[in-house]
């Protein structure tokens, strides 16, 4: 046998670690795991979720998934509370810079995956783009339910009964479901999920995307999807109808409305202003020469200028 | 405020950089070398390896330093490093009856073969500051009379009561169902034995500390009685296909400790003692002590007992050991959360404007009879 | 066999053929079309086989497929033609490493080179109810996406991933291939997984999709 696989050793040709950090029995073993995800819409499929160089907790399971998909050609965004400046999202971007060497954008219609942790971009995403989810708490039902072994069997049974008498009791203690944030869905009219902690202002971006969604949890070693296009619906009551936040002025900045704002507090008497919480959104609106109530405020001023040259690439 | 959550690659280079001249300290003062560290910090280099799961002094010694002391920090950098790694296979169960021992106490014998060996331990010293430490030369080596070891024989005071059937058998290892690991496949419950003990070994020796105690106190209560600890060397075999026999890959320190316990029977088996176990990487006689009682109180099914406590809780034992796990996502509450605060935010206050509402249209209500008046 | 067959055996074969050129790259490319095949039920995703040269009857879009997906922690199983042929079980072997299992049950993937002679769906793991993902992936090998060239007609599709309805012309199937589908997504979310092969590019059915009835 002398043609015998001659196998290039390009896993050394990237230096010290392979591409994109995990080698290529585990990234086979988180692929499968994809593949179950989509197959199965919203249900949580157990992976061996690798220690990672950041903790537990910090985008682990995020960074993993991503790692598994990326590729050479992908242009990678990474967000952080909707913004590409936030610490974490300025670590896990140098972290594939440094360890894939993929091209990486703020700009989200340039992007082809999107990682992102508690938000999810305004703009409508298209087929072609990925979008990665950081989850903390997985399984919808951990609050109500400690145990695994019993939230399985609920799933299983497709009983969720627990969840809605949940969000029932809200409404009788607060007149409100007090769910502000991670707000129960149901997918394809089967399973209940988690859409990682975003702000429930997100749901129905969800519902029939365009995007590919991919859901990791490192720390509690799940992966779950939404294909593109399915149903994606938020739990709620005839009575009690699911309904976003409304906020009351647009942004100050760029002037966009029905859009998720930030609060910042100016100074310390009662000076606040809201902005875009999707920095590029925001920016993209202004370089189109929109302009919000307080964009000439010397005060919103130093808000305004997210990007540094030192973030830009 | 706003400017404090802007990352910028700057502004966390900059803090990293502060990080290592912190770590530093005063250059005037000698730098920690990896050698220092190992052999005299050895505790802490025993539980970086044992929660870092991985057997290397010197890296374990490296990664105190590098996390300036902080033992879960160095953990941790052991783990990461630890899943980079190649794996070849698994080594043949080691046979910690054939250690090395430089310490071997037993609790339930007066003497027994092979003795006891008191060895180095903080047991039976007063624990009183000794300042003649505090000199940088802490003085010549003292010189320490130690026992001859006519090589006798050691035996296991469990293997020694297991000869008078009195201590419930050892599970035999079985070719069909290989051992089970759980840095491979993801935990799920009920969990086995094997991957109990494997998650136990892995585990904060404080939440096991604390879990062991509960024990103690009522909280799932299983009566132990320390058989037998023991420290010393012992041989790692792998074994090679190619070759067809075992070879010795090299030697580690471990702790074993052996809790006897409260009695099991049935009306098909004599009644016998009961065995929790612990196994630990280096000099860690808490950590497997520890182990050995919470793995014995995780038992109850399998021995009929009720369970009753915290300590007997396999999912929330084995689900919350994890120090690196824990310490990650409690302090990931120090990422920026304000996109959810404000969503509750704005929650909190239409809700405060809805109660303010409510109580003014009581108020006037109140008030309007008396206005009729 | 013994160990002199084997031997005798493996000098009368051809050499090995060699697996991805760039196994890092060449899988994560494959994988995202498998990905995308699965996401988007019934499309047809293009796949560059990189002069991948199998030994037949593994085709070189299959053996992708297998380079892509199989492991040590993967059973696969085997149909006859496959099965039968020590070339392609040493090809899989050597640059997989999956066991070759002779249970259908047993297996995390299946190939199979014959697709008019397919055994059941059911024949395979169908994943349990608290653990749906546990169940099989089947690939079908040889097929052909051109509507005209395929004697089965179009089948119509549902479901996650498609925006409203699609066509989804594919074969050579099995006779009640179909109704074995149906069945199939009527137990979701227990259920097989179909991946179908062709000769440059490849779709799939996730057990979520939903075969219409097809309008006469």
């Amino acid at each position: 046998m002398t043609d015998t696989a001659q196998i290039p050793d390009s896993v050394h040709e990237q230096g010290e670690y392979n591409f994109a950090y995990l080698d290529e029995q585990t990234k086979r073993m988180i692929r499968r795991a994809i593949l179950k995800g989509i197959a199965i819409p919203g249900y949580q499929v157990p992976f061996a979720s690798r220690e990672m160089p950041m903790p537990y907790g910090w985008g682990t399971g995020g960074v993993q998934v991503t790692a598994a998909i990326l590729g050479k050609s992908d242009c990678l965004k990474m967000i952080d509370q909707g913004s590409d400046d936030t610490t974490n999202a300025v670590s896990l971007r140098g972290f594939f810079e440094k360890t894939a060497g993929v091209r990486t954008t703020c700009e989200t219609a340039e992007a082809t995956i999107i990682q992102t942790r508690h938000r999810i971009p305004e703009k409508t995403l298209r087929e072609d783009q990925i979008l990665v989810f950081q989850v903390p708490i997985p399984e919808p039902l951990r609050y109500l339910e400690p145990r695994e072994t019993e939230t399985r069997k609920m799933h299983a049974l497709e009983d969720y009964g627990l969840m809605h008498v949940k969000l029932y009791e809200d409404i009788a203690k607060n007149g409100h479901i007090a769910t502000t944030y991670a707000y129960p869905v149901k997918v394809n009219d089967r399973y209940v999920m988690d859409p990682s902690p975003t702000p429930k202002f997100d749901n129905p971006k969800i519902d029939r995307m365009a995007a590919l969604q991919l859901y990791g949890a490192g720390r509690e070693k799940r992966i779950y999807a939404i294909p593109p296009y399915t149903k994606v619906k938020s739990l709620d009551f005839e009575d009690y109808p699911f309904e976003i936040q409304q906020f009351d002025k647009p942004c100050g900045l760029c002037g966009a409305e029905n859009v998720y704002l930030d609060e910042v507090i100016l100074d310390d008497k009662g000076g606040r202003m809201f902005v875009c919480s999707d920095s590029d959104y925001c920016e993209e609106r202004r370089a189109d020469g929109h302009l919000g109530p307080m964009a000439a405020d010397p005060a919103a001023a130093r808000v305004g200028n997210t990007k540094t040259g030192e973030t830009v690439r | 405020m706003y400017v404090a959550v802007k990352g910028g690659e700057k502004a966390i280079r900059n803090a990293h950089k502060l990080t290592a001249k912190r770590r530093r300290g005063d250059t005037s003062v000698p730098a920690l070398t990896l050698e220092q560290i190992a052999q005299q910090l050895a505790h802490s280099v025993a539980r970086v390896m044992g929660e870092g799961s991985l057997y290397d002094e010197t890296l374990a010694a490296l990664a105190i330093k590098q996390a300036r002391g902080d033992l879960i920090e160095a953990a941790f950098l052991m783990r990461a490093y630890r899943t980079t790694l190649p794996r070849f296979g698994y080594s043949t169960p080691v046979d910690t009856g054939a250690m090395l021992v430089e310490r071997r106490i037993s609790a339930t014998y007066k003497d027994l073969p092979g003795g006891q060996v008191l060895g180095p331990t903080f047991d039976y010293s007063h624990r009183l500051l000794d300042f003649a430490l505090a000199a940088e030369d802490d003085g010549a080596e003292q010189p320490v009379e130690m026992a001859e070891n006519d090589d006798q024989a050691m035996p296991r005071v469990t293997d020694l009561l297991g000869d008078e059937g009195l201590m419930e058998p050892d599970p035999v290892s079985d070719e069909e169902t290989p051992v089970g690991d759980l840095t491979r496949e993801p935990l799920s419950f009920p969990a086995d034995r094997d991957l109990r003990l494997q998650n136990l070994a892995r585990g904060d020796e404080g939440f096991l500390l604390a879990l062991a105690y509960s024990t103690q106190r009522g909280y799932g209560r299983t009566h132990p009685f320390a058989g037998e600890i023991r420290y010393g060397e012992i041989e790692v075999e792998f074994f090679a296909e190619e070759l067809g026999f075992a070879v010795t890959l090299g030697t580690i320190k471990v702790t074993e400790c052996q809790m006897v316990n409260q009695f099991a029977g049935s009306a098909q088996a004599a009644p016998t003692f009961t065995r929790g176990y612990g196994l630990v990487f280096g000099q860690a006689e808490r950590k497997a002590m520890s182990m050995s009682m919470v793995d014995r109180s995780l038992r109850w099914q399998e021995l009929g007992e009720e369970p009753m406590a915290p300590a007997q809780d396999v999912e929330f034992v084995l689900s919350h050991s994890d120090n690196i796990q824990a310490t990650g996502f409690v302090e990931h509450l120090k990422l920026p959360h304000y996109v959810d605060f404000q969503a509750e935010l704005d929650l909190v206050r239409r809700m405060r404007a809805e109660w303010f509402e409510k109580r003014q249209q009581q108020e006037q209500g109140e008030a309007a009879p008396e206005a009729a008046q | 066999m013994t160990a002199t067959q084997e031997t005798q055996h493996s000098q009368a074969m051809t050499p090995l053929a060699a697996g991805f050129h760039d196994p890092v790259h060449d899988a994560q490319a494959c994988f995202r079309a498998v990905m995308n095949a699965m996401a988007r039920p019934g499309t047809r995703q293009s796949l560059d086989t990189a002069g991948l040269k199998p030994p037949a009857p593994l085709t070189p879009v299959a053996a992708a497929l297998a380079l892509t997906l199989f492991d040590y922690d993967t059973p696969v199983w085997l149909d006859k033609p496959l099965m039968t042929s020590e070339a392609v079980k040493a090809f899989l072997r050597f640059h997989t490493g999956a066991p070759i299992v002779s249970e259908p049950v047993e297996a995390a993937f299946a190939l199979v080179a014959n697709p008019g002679q397919m055994i059941p769906l059911a024949s395979f793991n169908q994943g349990s109810a608290e653990y749906p993902d546990r169940s099989a992936t089947v690939i079908l090998l040889g097929q052909d996406f051109a509507a005209a060239q395929t004697a089965t007609p179009a089948v119509t599709l549902t479901g996650p991933g498609i925006q409203d309805s699609t066509t989804f012309p594919v074969g050579p199937v099995p006779p009640v291939f179909w109704e074995q589908v149906t069945a199939n997504s009527r137990q979701f979310p227990r259920g097989i997984d179909l991946i179908f092969a062709g000769t440059a590019g490849i779709a799939a059915l996730p057990r979520s999709t939903r075969i219409l009835p097809t309008e006469v």
